[in-house]
């Protein structure tokens, strides 16, 4: 592990949306927290200095959405490699939804998550805890327990509850607590076997389709519920138009209910799968170009607040098979920021929105202390060179796995450092 | 994508895998070739040294008699050396991957695989990872495409109905769930059909259809109205069961092919089945068994269709 250092990162932009600063800034960290903004603290002694000139300096980003693989699907990845690729990513928080296996749902099982994130050390894992145990959609999870042991929220992974009753009992007790519920939505009868977008394209393809109704009627269905119990809520990865508009209608009736999109719905349609590109096999699935558009459009108007990797590292032959029967997920975590300054390079949002969508938006979410950059605050901080132009080679990632639909697409920006709680995490200098 | 895929780099037809990508050129020569080895098929000696030291495997992994035989017979009058394998009873389900299973059968030197398989896209995948001197030829996979088929159809419609554009042909019943469907519509298209009509209830239409250059109808009648080919689908039973549809009764009633029904077509119209015939469900057997009926006849042409697109696969070998 790398030691804390006083740390001088020198002449970078540094952009904090959360404290409205967006300018040429020094920074200063010392016992693994920033000690000041601008001038050099008295007789701070520097170990080391960045130079961060033409760079800017955000938080360290916050990911919503992160398998580790560990335990129990190690030839895919381990929380060794995705750690490593977290940081390599500029992501110093990862939160790892519980369909691990074993199934986080003792507080035991979060607890080692949590401790082994401390050992690697390279990145914070935050564990979500299943909603219901072994995610089977029927009886609860020991909520307070739980949280208690580390999770920050609670979902159900891509698993349904098909019972009503007990997703509206779910929330009652969570809310008793002021627990957050991480809330996928899908309705897994119109889903079927489908494993694409229903359209013109699952159409000539003959692959059975998921319509927009799969989405847009849970979340109607779960609006309903939130409503009535009160709970905190988020939608994880939506991808349609139409469930941005009936969560934007709940919020201005004043619903606190928050949602993320995935960065891959933000640059793919349905068209990318074109003759059975498995790579392009995710779910929730790639939808058209109008819901692509409009949930870009959502996040620069804020009403999707946040966006994450959705990262899924898979061996190779998880990719090699009918598309069907392929397993779905893009390996995400080193695109994240890349892909994200497309859309500022494109004119589609700001670089301040982008960066609050990845590190202080996700945080206010989970309600944690992240992405931001103020005085006292661990120092959780991404350097990213903008104006590096390169074409995406996944053979370099540190990810285990190396599926992604992104290969040798230009992209612009990199980044060139990451720290975790005060220490270099990237790159890595030390044997 | 397919159309790469499909031609070697002078052009010439590498794999067979979907009509969707091929060129009109390509499917007009496989008529005309096609045309020459039906001839060939009324002699007494029905052998002709094409292919001959070739080996083809024909991999089944789904159930299929009428279409596996058709291809053995059409290999075998190449004088080609065929082996049948049907790896869903053999091999595979125990680890071995379906790329597994074709490189050790790659590795016993097969020139060509005629391949079927119950997931969509599965014949694609192993055209992407054969060595170029191998060739796949796609005997159906799942609901994407069965692209000899549909040229075994187009050849019975030029020869009973004569040139394309002048045509209007209705596709009646399961498009949702048929294969042989969307590669008729691609086929009828890309050789200039006039019209091409689906006609099902709408829990059986794919989302989208008219998007593949068809007009898509929920009653029979207007459907049928003045068209010169009909084009049946079999109904899979299991389809009650899933409700896309509430009974046989039901759907013969609104959508089954009668004497009555047909009355709507041209008085000269053909009726076409790829097999098997489900009686009485899709069609009656008053239809299926009348003047009208080409359907033996289709099967019959499937061999030369066959013929035609090995020898134009292969046979770009020997010359090149």
């Amino acid at each position: 592990m790398a030691e804390t250092m006083n740390i001088h990162i020198r002449g970078g932009r540094v952009i904090d949306p959360q404290n409205h600063l967006d300018s040429i800034e020094d920074l200063f960290i010392s016992q693994g927290e920033i000690v000041a903004i601008g001038k050099m603290p008295e007789g701070f002694s520097v170990d080391k200095t960045i130079d961060a000139e033409n760079q800017v300096v955000c938080p360290g980003l916050v990911d919503l959405s992160v398998r580790m693989r560990e335990p129990g699907l190690e030839y895919k990845a381990t929380m060794k490699s995705e750690c490593a690729a977290a940081a390599a990513g500029g992501i110093t928080t990862c939160c790892c939804p519980p369909d691990t296996r074993p199934i986080i749902d003792n507080p035991a099982m979060a607890n080692m998550l949590t401790h082994r994130g401390e050992e690697i050390g390279l990145t914070r894992v935050l564990p979500i805890g299943a909603l219901t145990t072994e995610l089977g959609g029927e009886m609860l999870s020991d909520l307070h327990a739980l949280s208690q042991a580390g999770c920050i929220a609670f979902s159900n992974a891509d698993m349904p509850i098909t019972n009503t009753l007990v997703i509206r009992r779910a929330m009652e007790y969570a809310s008793s607590f002021d627990l957050l519920i991480i809330l996928h939505a899908n309705d897994p009868w119109l889903t079927d076997d489908g494993c694409m977008h229903e359209g013109e394209i699952s159409t000539r393809l003959g692959l059975a389709g998921i319509p927009e109704a799969a989405e847009t009627a849970i979340v109607a269905r779960d609006l309903a519920l939130i409503e009535q119990t009160g709970v905190r809520a988020h939608f994880a990865r939506i991808t349609c138009a139409r469930s941005v508009d009936l969560i934007v209608q709940a919020r201005e009736r004043g619903l606190k209910v928050t949602a993320d999109v995935a960065i891959h719905h933000l640059h793919l349609t349905d068209f990318d799968v074109g003759s059975f590109n498995t790579l392009c096999h995710v779910m929730p699935p790639l939808r058209s170009e109008r819901d692509k558009n409009h949930l870009r459009e959502a996040v620069a108007l804020g009403h999707i607040q946040a966006i994450c990797s959705d990262h899924q590292p898979h061996e190779k032959d998880a990719k090699l098979a009918a598309f069907s029967e392929s397993e779905p997920g893009i390996s995400g975590l080193e695109t994240l920021l890349p892909l994200g300054l497309k859309l500022v390079d494109e004119g589609i949002i700001d670089m301040n929105t982008l960066i609050s969508s990845v590190s202080s938006e996700p945080a206010a979410v989970l309600g944690i202390d992240a992405g931001s950059l103020s005085v006292s605050s661990q120092a959780d901080i991404c350097i990213f060179d903008p104006a590096a132009e390169y074409l995406l080679d996944e053979s370099t990632f540190l990810s285990k796995g190396r599926n992604t639909p992104f290969s040798h697409w230009p992209l612009k920006g990199r980044v060139s450092h990451t720290i975790h709680a005060g220490r270099l995490v990237y790159p890595v200098t030390q044997v | 994508m397919s159309q790469n895929l499909q031609y070697t780099d002078n052009g010439n037809l590498r794999h067979f895998l979907s009509i969707d990508g091929l060129r009109k050129e390509t499917l007009e020569q496989i008529l005309t070739t096609a045309e020459k080895f039906t001839q060939f098929g009324q002699r007494e000696i029905k052998k002709l040294p094409l292919l001959r030291g070739h080996t083809v495997v024909n991999l089944f992994f789904e159930n299929s008699s009428r279409t596996r035989t058709t291809f053995e017979i059409a290999a075998k009058r190449l004088s080609a050396d065929v082996i049948n394998l049907n790896p869903s009873t053999s091999s595979t389900s125990k680890g071995e991957t379906l790329l597994d299973t074709v490189n050790i059968l790659e590795a016993m030197h097969t020139d060509l695989f005629v391949i079927r398989h119950a997931k969509s896209g599965v014949a694609e995948l192993i055209a992407q990872h054969v060595p170029e001197h191998v060739h796949i030829i796609n005997a159906g996979d799942g609901q994407h495409a069965h692209p000899t088929q549909a040229m075994l159809d187009m050849f019975t419609i030029r020869q009973y109905k004569g040139p394309f554009h002048e045509l209007r042909v209705a596709i009646v019943g399961d498009i949702l769930h048929s294969r042989v469907a969307r590669s008729q519509i691609h086929a009828l298209n890309r050789l200039g059909i006039h019209e091409i009509r689906v006609i099902a209830p709408n829990s059986l239409l794919p989302a989208q259809i008219e998007r593949l250059g068809v007009h898509a109808y929920t009653d029979l009648q207007q459907g049928l109205d003045g068209v010169d080919v009909v084009m049946m689908l079999r109904l899979q039973k299991e389809r009650m069961r899933h409700a896309y549809l509430p009974s046989e009764q039901e759907y013969f009633n609104l959508y089954g092919l009668t004497t009555e029904s047909l009355a709507a077509a041209a008085d000269d119209a053909i009726i076409m089945h790829p097999g098997p015939i489900n009686r009485g469900l899709e069609i009656s057997s008053v239809v299926a068994d009348g003047p009208r009926s080409v359907i033996l006849p289709q099967v019959t042409n499937g061999i030369a269709i066959r013929m035609a697109i090995m020898a134009m696969i292969l046979g770009g070998d020997n010359n090149g």
